[in-house]
C-alpha cells in the first residue's frame, strides 16, 4: 500500500481504525515528495518539521479517539493563501521574505478540523496566469509529463495531488485557476459559489472573482474539504450567511431524470478534437445513466475574456497598490519614497503583472471608466443573466475544462493572449459567480482530460451529485501519473 | 476704481469619529496617547489578504450628523456604496482608501449661521465616511510611519459654494465643529488634527451667476487660519484679476508662521483616483426604522437649547449664544441653575465671570473646575452676593479662588460665612422632611425609579431645591434621596 496514493477519505478510514498513524501517513508523502520534488517543483515552501509535529500531535488526538473531519490528513496550501509561520509569496520577489502573522480563515478551519499543513506550493505570480511560468521562483511541472506545464495558476497545489505529494491541496480560482490545472494534472478541482467559502486571508487578485478551492483526488475528497472550509465567516463582508451544509449528503450515485446542458459555445471549432471527444464520451456515460442530455445556448459567451480582463486587472490594479517596499517584502533603495516605491515595483512586480496592473490603471481612469470598467460590468451582467436561463432549465451544465490537454513549457510564454485563450472555458462562471467543478474523464494521449460542470449559485450539492456519479460509473479518478 | 467681487467659498471638513474602534476592524481608535504602532491588525496594516468589515457606531454616528444638518439620509432601497480612492503614499497602507464616492450615507442639508445680527443657510452638498491614514514623523534623516491612525473613522462634510466672506468660512467651521461636538461624536480639536479643513475660493465680478476659477487651499488648522488664509487668498486673487490676470486652478497651502498661501500643486498635476466599487463590501441598505430611531434619539442641539434656555431660564438670547457654545458649558451652567434656581441669569453671569476666564487661561477643564467650585458652592456665592452678605469683589475672589483651587485657610473662614445660613439646612434632621414630602407627592416617579429609571433623581433633586430655595447641598439631597427611594424598595421605613 502506498500511503501518498491514498485519498483523504481513505486515509481517514486506516487513521480511525489506527492502521496506520498520522506520522506514518505524513513522513510517506515528505519521503516521495524528496523523491520527485526536484522534477515536479510543485512547493515553493515545505516545512517537514512544523508537519512531523502536527502530525505527532494529530496521532495523540487519534489515539484518544478524537474523529476530527481532517485529522492527521496533510495538505499542501497555494502560496496566496495566508498561514501563520510559513511565508506568502505568491510567487513574487515583491513577497520574498514576507511571513503573514495571522491565518487566513480557510487555513484556520483546516487546523480546527486537525488537517496537517506540509508546506505552500507554487503559483503563477500572485496567481496571474495559465502555466506556473509566471512565477517568479521557478516553473512547476506536469507529473502526467515533466517537459509540459501543469496548469495554472494553482499548478503548483494540482501537480502535488497528482504526484502524491500531499492528500489533497487547497488552491485558488479567480479565473479558473483551480480547475484548469486539475484537468491538466488529472484531478479533481471545485470552485465554489462566489462567496460560499471566507477569502479573508486570501491575497487579493481580482476581490469580486477570487474564490478558494480544493483539490483533490476524488469528488469524495472535494465533499470533504469542503464542508470543512465553506461557511460564513464575520470576517469577509461578501461570504455567503448562514452555515455550510455537509456536501458529503450529496455523494448520490444517481442521474436519473436530471436535465443536463451542453452549452455549444463550449464545444468551439479549434479545440483540441481528443479533449472534445473524452467530454462527449462522459456526457454519452452520464445519459446511459438516465440524464436527460439537450443543447443549450450561452450566447455572451465570447464576451467572457474581455470582460474578465477589463475587471480582473481593475480590481488588480487597485489590490496590487499597497506592494510599495514601504512596510513589508522586497524593498529596494531611493532617494526618496517616491523612488524607492518606483523601483521596488519596478523589480518586485513580473512582466504579466505589470501587464494587468497596467490595463486596469487605464481602464480606470478618468475618461475611460464608462467606456472600459463600467461596459464590462454590463456585459457581466448579461453573462450571468445567460446563465440564470440556462439553469433554470437544466440542473447542471456541463463542458470540457480546457479546450486542450497539458502543454509544453515554454509553448505559450511569448504570446500573452495565447496564454489567456488557455482559460476560455473557465472565465465565465466566476464573473457569473455560480460553482463548478472540474473531474477527470479520460485521456487525450498520455494526458489528462477535465469535464466541467457547473451549477446554479449556492447549489455545490448538484455539481458533487453528477461528479460523484460519474465517477462511480468509471476508472479514471484512479489513474496516478507514471512520475 | 477698483471692480466690485464677489467672493465665492466652499469649505470641506473632515472629523474624526469618537468611536471605540476603527472604521473596519477592531483596533481601539483612541490612538493619541497609544506608543507608536500598539494599535494595528492586519487589517489597518494593509496586510496581504485581510479584508474590512464596516464598524456600525461609524454609520449610526454619520447619520446622526447627515441628521443634524438637515440632510436625507440614503435610506433602503436607496443603496450606500463604498469605493476605492487610489493613490501612492506612504501613510496609506493599501495604496487606496476607502471612502465614498457617489452614494454618500447623507446629502441636501444646510447650516444657520448668524453673523452680524444676519443669518445666513450654507447648504451641506454631502456627509460621507471613510478611513483615516497612517501619521508621518519626520525625523533628522528618515520618515517613520505610525499606522495606530490608520483606520479611524473619518467623516467629510462638503457645503455648497455659498459662503461669501472669510468671516463667514470662520463663523460656519465654528458652527459645524459645535454641533458635531453636541451630538458627542467627534472631539472637533483643530490641534490635534481631529478637524481638519480646506477650503476653495474664487471671485467674480458681482451680479455675476458664473463663477471664476478656484483655488483650493490646504492646511487651515485653526478658526484663525481659516479666516486669515481666505482673507489673504482674497486679495491674492483680486490683485491678479485687476491686473487684467487670469486665476490658475491651483492648490495652496496656508503657511501660518508667514500669514501666506503657497503654491502646492497645479492643475496639470492633479490626481486621478480611480475611484471604483469597493468589491470587499457590498453596497449597504440603511433600514428606515434603523434611521428613525438615531433621530428620535439625537441630543438636544445647540439652536434647541438656545431657544429652551431664553424660554426656560429667561435668558438673553446673547447670554443663551454664550451658555451654549460648548456642550459642557450648557450641561454645567444647568447643574448651577439647579442648586440656585432663584435667578438663572445671575448664575449665568457668574459662571463667565468666574469660570470662563479660568478655563481660557489654563488647561483645567470644566469636569476639574466644577469639582472644586461644586454647584452648591457656587449657589452659595451668588446668595450671599444677593443678600448683601458679601460685596461683589468678594464673591469675584471666592468664586474665581474656588475654580482655580487656591482656596487658603483664610478662604475657608470667608466661606464659612458665607454659609453659615446652608448650616440651618444641610443637615439630614432639616432635609429629610422636605425629601419626604417630595417623595409622597410624586408616587409616578417614585415608582419608575424603582423600576429602574434612575433618571427621574435629577427631577427629585430639582423639586428638593424648589421646596428649599436652592438652599440645600445637591449632593447631599442626591445622597438622601437615594437611601431614602432604596429604603422604600425594601419595604422598610427607616427613621
Amino acid at each position: 500500500m502506498e500511503l501518498h496514493a491514498l485519498t483523504v477519505h481513505e486515509a481517514r478510514e486506516l487513521l480511525r481504525k489506527r492502521e496506520i498513524t498520522a506520522v506514518e501517513l505524513t513522513q510517506a508523502i515528505l519521503e516521495r515528495t524528496s523523491l520527485i520534488d526536484g522534477k515536479i517543483k510543485s512547493y515553493l515552501n515545505l516545512a517537514p518539521e512544523a508537519a512531523l509535529e502536527q502530525a505527532g500531535q494529530a496521532d495523540a488526538l487519534l489515539n484518544s479517539g478524537s474523529r476530527a473531519p481532517l485529522l492527521g490528513i496533510p495538505v499542501a496550501i497555494k502560496d496566496v493563501i495566508s498561514a501563520r509561520g510559513l511565508p506568502t509569496t505568491c510567487g513574487s520577489r515583491i513577497l520574498k521574505g514576507y511571513q503573514p502573522p495571522y491565518d487566513s480563515t480557510a487555513v484556520t478551519r483546516l487546523r480546527e478540523a486537525g488537517a496537517i499543513i506540509l508546506g505552500k506550493t507554487n503559483t503563477d505570480e500572485f496567481a496571474m496566469g495559465s502555466s506556473t511560468e509566471n512565477s517568479q521562483y521557478f516553473t512547476t511541472h506536469n507529473p502526467w509529463d515533466t517537459s509540459r506545464v501543469p496548469g495554472g495558476s494553482s499548478g503548483g497545489s494540482a501537480a502535488a495531488v497528482a504526484a502524491g505529494e500531499a492528500s489533497f491541496a487547497l488552491g485558488s480560482d479567480t479565473g479558473g485557476s483551480v480547475r484548469q490545472p486539475a484537468a491538466l494534472c488529472g484531478v479533481v478541482g471545485l470552485r465554489p459559489t462566489y462567496g460560499r467559502i471566507s477569502r479573508y486571508g486570501l491575497v487579493a487578485y481580482a476581490s469580486s472573482l477570487d474564490q478558494i478551492g480544493p483539490i483533490t483526488k476524488d469528488v469524495t475528497d472535494a465533499a470533504l474539504v469542503l464542508s470543512v472550509i465553506a461557511g460564513h465567516d464575520p470576517q469577509d463582508s461578501t461570504s455567503l450567511v448562514g452555515p455550510a451544509p455537509d456536501y458529503t449528503r450529496a455523494l448520490i450515485p444517481e442521474v436519473r431524470g436530471m436535465r443536463i446542458g451542453l452549452p455549444q459555445e463550449y464545444f468551439a471549432s479549434g479545440m483540441d478534437r481528443e479533449v472534445e471527444s473524452r467530454v462527449r464520451e462522459a456526457i454519452s456515460l452520464l445519459e446511459s445513466l438516465g440524464a436527460k442530455v439537450e443543447e443549450v445556448s450561452l450566447p455572451h459567451t465570447r464576451y467572457s475574456l474581455p470582460t474578465y480582463y477589463l475587471i480582473a486587472p481593475s480590481e488588480a490594479s487597485a489590490n496590487l497598490a499597497r506592494y510599495d517596499g514601504v512596510k513589508y517584502g522586497y524593498s529596494a533603495d531611493g532617494k526618496d519614497a517616491w523612488q524607492l516605491i518606483r523601483r521596488t515595483r519596478g523589480q518586485g512586480f513580473g512582466p504579466e503583472v505589470k501587464r494587468r496592473i497596467m490595463l486596469g490603471t487605464y481602464a480606470l481612469s478618468a475618461g475611460y471608466y464608462d467606456a472600459y470598467y463600467l461596459q464590462a460590468q454590463k456585459v457581466r451582467t448579461l453573462i450571468k443573466q445567460d446563465f440564470d436561463r440556462a439553469l433554470e432549465k437544466f440542473d447542471v451544465l456541463v463542458a470540457p475544462t480546457s479546450p486542450e490537454a497539458a502543454f509544453p513549457i515554454g509553448e505559450k510564454k511569448k504570446d500573452p493572449l495565447e496564454m489567456y485563450m488557455a482559460d476560455i472555458f473557465v472565465l465565465a462562471q466566476p464573473l457569473a459567480g455560480i460553482p463548478a467543478i472540474s473531474i477527470p474523464c479520460g485521456f487525450a494521449g498520455e494526458l489528462p482530460v477535465g469535464m466541467q460542470i457547473m451549477g446554479r449559485p449556492g447549489d455545490e450539492e448538484k455539481i458533487l451529485q453528477v461528479a460523484y456519479t460519474y465517477e462511480q460509473a468509471s476508472e479514471w479518478h484512479k489513474m496516478r501519473p507514471p512520475v | 476704481m477698483a471692480k466690485d467681487y464677489e467672493i465665492v467659498i466652499g469649505m470641506e471638513a473632515h472629523a474624526q469619529l469618537l468611536t471605540k474602534s476603527k472604521m473596519f476592524c477592531g483596533c481601539s481608535a483612541a490612538y493619541a496617547q497609544a506608543p507608536p504602532n500598539s494599535l494595528v491588525c492586519p487589517i489597518c496594516l494593509g496586510l496581504p489578504g485581510s479584508l474590512p468589515v464596516v464598524n456600525q457606531k461609524a454609520l449610526q454616528q454619520t447619520i446622526m450628523v447627515g441628521l443634524a444638518l438637515g440632510c436625507k439620509i440614503r435610506i433602503d432601497p436607496q443603496q450606500i456604496k463604498w469605493d476605492r480612492k487610489n493613490y501612492h503614499y506612504p501613510d496609506l497602507p493599501k495604496g487606496y482608501q476607502i471612502s465614498q464616492y457617489d452614494l454618500p450615507i447623507a446629502y441636501g442639508g444646510e447650516i444657520k449661521i448668524a453673523l452680524g445680527g444676519e443669518e445666513r443657510r450654507i447648504r451641506i452638498r454631502r456627509v460621507h465616511l471613510e478611513e483615516d491614514t497612517a501619521k508621518l514623523l519626520h525625523a533628522d534623516r528618515a520618515t517613520l510611519i505610525d499606522f495606530n491612525r490608520s483606520g479611524v473613522p473619518l467623516i467629510e462634510v462638503v457645503t455648497e459654494p455659498d459662503i461669501r466672506s472669510p468671516q463667514e468660512a470662520k463663523a460656519y467651521v465654528e458652527k459645524l465643529r459645535q454641533i458635531l461636538r453636541y451630538l458627542g461624536v467627534s472631539s472637533g480639536n483643530m490641534e490635534e488634527g481631529s478637524l481638519r479643513l480646506e477650503a476653495n475660493i474664487s471671485l467674480r465680478p458681482a451680479g455675476s451667476a458664473e463663477l471664476g476659477t478656484r483655488t483650493e487651499i490646504k492646511n487651515l488648522n485653526s478658526f484663525r487660519a481659516v479666516e486669515k488664509a481666505l482673507a489673504y487668498e482674497v486679495e491674492r486673487q483680486r490683485k491678479i484679476l485687476e491686473a487684467g490676470g487670469k486665476i490658475q486652478q491651483q492648490t495652496m497651502g496656508w503657511d501660518e508662521a508667514k500669514g501666506v498661501t503657497v503654491l502646492q500643486r497645479t492643475k496639470e498635476y492633479a490626481q486621478d483616483y480611480r475611484y471604483f466599487p469597493e468589491p470587499d463590501l457590498p453596497p449597504l441598505l440603511l433600514n428606515k426604522e434603523w434611521v428613525e430611531e438615531i433621530k428620535s434619539h439625537l441630543p438636544e442641539l445647540p439652536e434647541a437649547l438656545k431657544r429652551r434656555f431664553i424660554k426656560e431660564y429667561g435668558l438673553t438670547a446673547y447670554d443663551a449664544e454664550i451658555l451654549t457654545q460648548e456642550p459642557e458649558v450648557a450641561e454645567a451652567f444647568e447643574e448651577y441653575v439647579a442648586a440656585y434656581p432663584q435667578n438663572p441669569k445671575a448664575v449665568g453671569d457668574r459662571i463667565a465671570r468666574s469660570i470662563f476666564p479660568v478655563l481660557k487661561e489654563s488647561e483645567d477643564s470644566l469636569a476639574e473646575i466644577k469639582r472644586r467650585l461644586p454647584p452648591w458652592v457656587l449657589g452659595g456665592i451668588i446668595a450671599a452676593k444677593e443678600q448683601g452678605k458679601v460685596t461683589t469683589s468678594t464673591a469675584d475672589e471666592l468664586a474665581a479662588r474656588s475654580a482655580r483651587g487656591e482656596i487658603a485657610a483664610a478662604d475657608v473662614k470667608a466661606l464659612e460665612a458665607v454659609f453659615a445660613q446652608y448650616q440651618r439646612i444641610g443637615t439630614s434632621d432639616s432635609l429629610l422632611p422636605v425629601i419626604e414630602k417630595v417623595l409622597a407627592e410624586n408616587p409616578k416617579p417614585v415608582a419608575d425609579y424603582l423600576k429602574g429609571k434612575d433618571t427621574v433623581l435629577r427631577f427629585f433633586i430639582g423639586q428638593v431645591a424648589k421646596e428649599t430655595k436652592g438652599q440645600a447641598d445637591p449632593n447631599l439631597v442626591k445622597e438622601l434621596l437615594v437611601r431614602k427611594l432604596e429604603d422604600i424598595r425594601q419595604g422598610g421605613t427607616n427613621q
